[in-house]
């Protein structure tokens, strides 16, 4: 039975709702006010909110001394290529601890992201004389690869826990129909767990997006996603702040719309089992 | 008719070929003003070499610094090109990790500034080429001065100094008579402050490379800097860097501010400074000790020895560090925008000293450093503001963040030089020195 909610408590907490939700989105909107900024007012103590000269010459500037679109194209590449591999080795993986599992796959699982434990600096130098070697440096392949294996302990747990709801008898059914072991995941798992993988899918395109130091420390100027874009505008001699805000505006904004709009979606997926 | 078509197909072919040809230079730089600018301008080299094209890497210092590292010691040869500082050469060009860099009399190697050219050769052999160079001095605030009745002198003491910015720091007005940085790190504020401690007779290691912090010259050091930035100093100074000095002495928070010469083009740019019309400058300040408390740093440009397009980059370094190259700025961006600190001739040039009024200063503190010989007793390193061996930056660092925390009141002079002397004397015995 739902509880009765006075007006007042819910007015109340739709204000907190509202406080926090500002407080959180407030370093952004801070960084694209600045983006419109002067360098000198960029600085100005005590700073100016909305009354201050709005100018675009930021973003003139920054399209006039990299290449924009480079960039984008290749955080597009290397951001989807890296969640679509993990995808299609996770869902198996997903699936077979879900749906058989052993003695030992609780194990697995903890060992899986125990790889995510050791700071990525640690295997940098490793990692790099062996991108060396098979040409991968400065490729978007070669983050492709670093980054799949970088973020496929999220994509097996996350999609381990999707699969868990969803009852075994279902696939057993199928199975007694005939359907073959590919068939029972591509027609019969797959779509039942759809809000599952999409948010999975959101999540892992976001993660590998925002990634700054396997796509920093492996590129130089060919492969260099936005990251690298953004990374060219901070200086430890002169005024940048302007610049740099410019810089971050453009670059988490594609991804910013993309949450936007699969916002439903990558909700709906992440309370996916909570509530049972 | 078939012949003709192979002919204008061998012509194409040949055509594709030639342009194949061209050598693409990647050159890993990081994001300062003349840095932006020998990129706006390199058309004028691709002009002229057809066969060379450039790509850029611009990076933040810290990440180039760890990019180019992680590079160059791994011979990955990603860069034909690397920015570079007077830290690294000497290490770089020790491990054999840079090329040798000759050029053809028409570079005039003798007329770059003798301290740069030493700062960046081993056994006399140039292994990075200067694209600008800086050293540190004073920069203070002509009106508060007056109105407090003082007087800078060209060659201030360390004395004056302490003194006239207690004089003008006016606490209610927010207006702090020295702004000098406090952020933990080996190129923040221990920068300024191995430099200084120079002057105040104070070395990092003796002969036999131990740590010398506990000398009396390191606690008069250290005291002096936290008395005055107590007395004088704005709130908040242990988290101050370049950027925020510049911030506060633009903005007319500063009464005097001691840092690197580059600062000079900033504090007096109308579109940026508050106070540029009110800005003086002198040499930084000294105890009479023989030493004065300015660094030496300069960007400078070398060839990994990872490279497989050595000739075509160092063409390239050439035309950036040539003279040539400093009149192209000039005629494009006037004489205020060439890159300083590397040439002699640019000091003796009329039309220079007319539009940079800091330039005889700068000059005169550039040649008051020494990285061969940095401190009043002898040492057995190179460099003024750092000391050129690899284990620095760890060390550096981890003694920066004492001596920041003392100037926030954390621990005393004493702990954070006892401190100091412990973790430096732990790292150079992992290090196995002296070697």
């Amino acid at each position: 039975m739902a509880r009765a909610v006075s007006t007042r408590t819910r007015l109340t907490f739709t204000v907190i709702g509202w406080l926090v939700g500002f407080v959180i989105f407030f370093p952004i909107l801070w960084t694209v006010l600045t983006s419109f900024k002067s360098e000198g007012a960029a600085i100005a103590t005590p700073p100016q909110f909305l009354f201050f000269e709005w100018t675009a010459e930021n973003y003139v500037e920054v399209n006039s001394r990299s290449d924009y679109l480079k960039h984008f194209m290749n955080s597009v590449v290397i951001s989807l290529g890296s969640t679509l591999l993990g995808l299609l080795i996770a869902i198996p993986a997903a699936w077979a601890m879900a749906f058989a599992p052993t003695k030992r796959t609780k194990d697995v699982l903890l060992w899986m992201l125990s790889t995510k434990m050791l700071p990525a600096v640690g295997v940098l130098v490793p990692i790099y004389l062996l991108f060396r070697d098979a040409g991968l440096l400065d490729t978007r392949i070669g983050l492709v690869l670093v980054l799949t294996m970088a973020n496929l302990p999220i994509i097996v747990w996350m999609l381990y826990t999707y699969f868990r709801e969803i009852p075994g008898d279902i696939l057993e059914a199928a199975r007694m129909d005939g359907a073959s072991l590919a068939k029972e995941i591509i027609y019969v798992l797959t779509p039942m767990a759809v809000p599952g993988i999409a948010s999975t899918l959101l999540l892992n395109i976001i993660l590998a997006w925002n990634e700054a130091f396997w796509t920093l420390n492996l590129t130089a100027a060919k492969a260099a996603p936005l990251t690298a874009f953004i990374a060219s505008y901070s200086s430890p001699e002169g005024l940048f702040w302007a610049k740099l805000s410019a810089a971050s505006t453009l670059a988490i904004a594609p991804i910013l719309i993309m949450g936007w709009f699969s916002q439903r979606q990558l909700v709906r997926g992440l309370t996916f089992g909570a509530v049972k | 008719m078939r012949a003709k078509l192979l002919a204008m197909m061998t012509c194409s072919a040949i055509t594709i070929a030639v342009a194949a040809q061209a050598e693409t230079l990647t050159i890993a730089t990081v994001n300062n003003g003349d840095m932006i600018r020998m990129q706006k301008l390199a058309g004028a080299f691709t002009e002229k070499h057809p066969d060379i094209e450039l790509e850029w890497v611009t990076l933040e210092e810290n990440v180039l610094r760890q990019r180019v590292t992680t590079d160059i010691a791994t011979k990955g040869g990603q860069y034909d090109i690397m920015t570079i500082g007077t830290y690294e050469v000497p290490i770089w060009a020790a491990q054999k990790w840079l090329v040798p860099l000759d050029f053809g009399p028409e570079y005039d190697v003798d007329d770059l500034l003798p301290a740069i050219r030493a700062g960046l050769s081993m056994d006399g052999t140039l292994y990075a080429a200067p694209f600008y160079g800086e050293s540190s001095f004073v920069m203070y605030r002509k009106d508060l001065f007056e109105e407090a009745g003082l007087e800078m002198p060209e060659a201030p003491s360390w004395d004056f100094i302490g003194e006239a910015a207690r004089k003008i720091t006016d606490k209610d007005n927010e207006v702090y008579g020295i702004c000098l940085r406090g952020k933990a790190g080996w190129g923040e504020n221990m920068a300024f402050l191995t430099a200084m401690a120079n002057s105040f007779g104070a070395r990092w290691f003796d002969m036999e490379w131990k740590p010398q912090f506990d000398q009396p010259e390191w606690k008069e050091a250290l005291q002096f800097y936290i008395d005055l930035m107590n007395d004088a100093g704005p709130p908040g100074a242990s988290s101050n860097g370049f950027n925020e000095n510049l911030a506060l002495f633009q903005t007319g928070k500063c009464g005097m501010w001691i840092d690197a010469t580059v600062a000079a083009s900033f504090v007096s740019n109308p579109d940026e400074s508050q106070v540029a019309d009110k800005v003086g400058f002198a040499l930084a300040p000294d105890k009479g000790l023989g030493k004065r408390g300015n660094w030496l740093w300069a960007w400078s440009l070398a060839v990994p020895a990872g490279s497989q397009k050595t000739d075509a980059a160092k063409t390239f370094i050439a035309w950036a560090t040539s003279k040539e190259y400093s009149e192209l700025v000039a005629e494009k961006e006037g004489w205020a925008n060439v890159p300083p600190g590397t040439r002699t001739s640019l000091y003796e040039n009329p039309a220079y000293q007319e539009a940079a009024p800091f330039a005889d200063l700068t000059i005169k503190s550039i040649q008051a450093a020494d990285p061969t010989s940095p401190t009043v007793e002898e040492v057995p390193y190179v460099g003024v503001q750092f000391v050129a061996i690899p284990e620095f930056q760890g060390i550096g660092t981890a003694v920066g963040q004492q001596f920041s925390a003392a100037l926030a009141g954390q621990s005393s002079v004493d702990q954070a030089l006892s401190n100091a002397q412990a973790l430096t004397q732990r790292e150079m015995q992992k290090a196995g020195y002296p070697k």
